[in-house]
């Protein structure tokens, strides 16, 4: 029999306990780029229950995804958002999930962003993540950012870090391995990176600030 | 003195703006920190460095 709301929500506080599980609930997070960090951001989240998920992306799923992203082979060609939402619905079928298929950019980040309590950088340009970061930090300084640089290249794991930048500004990566110098991306190691984002949301939800 | 992500430098009375176009900064790459707080892009120009001043300037490189 599939779960019902109440049991999904019950299971869940019998892994976090129920004080952590209320706020990861009512807690909405905004994921900007639904790459290798956004849709293994969305993934974590979603499993660890948190109530809602602003997904933003104007992308469509490329067989060059598929070796880091969670999407499937079938799901080439849809929009990242609508494809992201039907995988989180088949993983946790209550998180509330809030779709924009289109470009964030300076103009509409505001609007797009305004109700989510955190909001994590998830893009894989340089440019788009220093002007989102700058963007959310100037207009919106009540918000956390938790934002990712340098995940690229096979080296060690123990380089990907989580680091408080000031007291809303997150950042997570090795910061120096960049894709602009030749770099693939590998699955295991930018979904460390998501991880550490991912973990310090949930941590910033549970009023654990520091890293 | 103005301590520039970790280093000291003699640059007090200088603007952001003049301190990056000496570096090798990609100005559409970066986010400033100063003292603690965010300083808008549209700021560079006039946030002048006092002595005493921790600054960071956060780099992004590409991938995600």
């Amino acid at each position: 029999m599939f779960p019902t709301k109440e049991q999904w929500y019950r299971a869940l506080c019998e892994r976090h306990g129920e004080d952590l599980q209320e706020k990861f609930t009512s807690a909405t997070v905004a994921i900007c780029g639904l790459g290798g960090l956004g849709s293994n951001i969305a993934v974590a989240l979603a499993r660890a229950g948190v109530g809602r998920l602003v997904l933003i992306d104007f992308d469509k799923v490329d067989i060059t995804n598929l070796h880091r992203q969670q999407y499937k082979a079938e799901q080439i060609g849809r929009y990242k958002t609508e494809a992201l939402a039907e995988n989180l619905k088949e993983i946790s079928p209550y998180t509330e999930i809030v779709l924009h298929t289109v470009k964030l950019t300076e103009e509409n980040t505001v609007d797009l962003l305004e109700d989510s309590d955190i909001i994590c950088e998830a893009f894989d340009n340089a440019q788009c993540k220093a002007q989102l970061v700058n963007t959310v930090l100037e207009k919106m300084p009540h918000k956390y950012i938790v934002a990712a640089s340098g995940m690229a290249g096979l080296f060690s794991a123990n380089t990907i870090k989580t680091r408080k930048v000031t007291n809303k500004f997150y950042l997570c990566g090795d910061e120096i391995s960049d894709v602009r110098d030749g770099l693939g991306l590998v699955s295991s190691r930018v979904m460390l990176c998501a991880s550490h984002q991912a973990h310090m949301v949930l941590r910033i939800l549970a009023n654990e600030f520091e890293v | 003195m103005v301590k520039i992500n970790g280093e000291e430098l003699n640059i007090a009375g200088k603007s952001i703006a003049e301190y990056l176009e000496a570096t090798n900064y990609d100005p559409k790459r970066i986010a400033v920190e100063r003292n603690g707080d965010i300083v808008p892009k549209a700021q560079y120009e006039d946030t002048v460095l006092c002595d005493g001043d921790t600054v960071e300037v956060v780099s992004f490189v590409g991938g995600g």
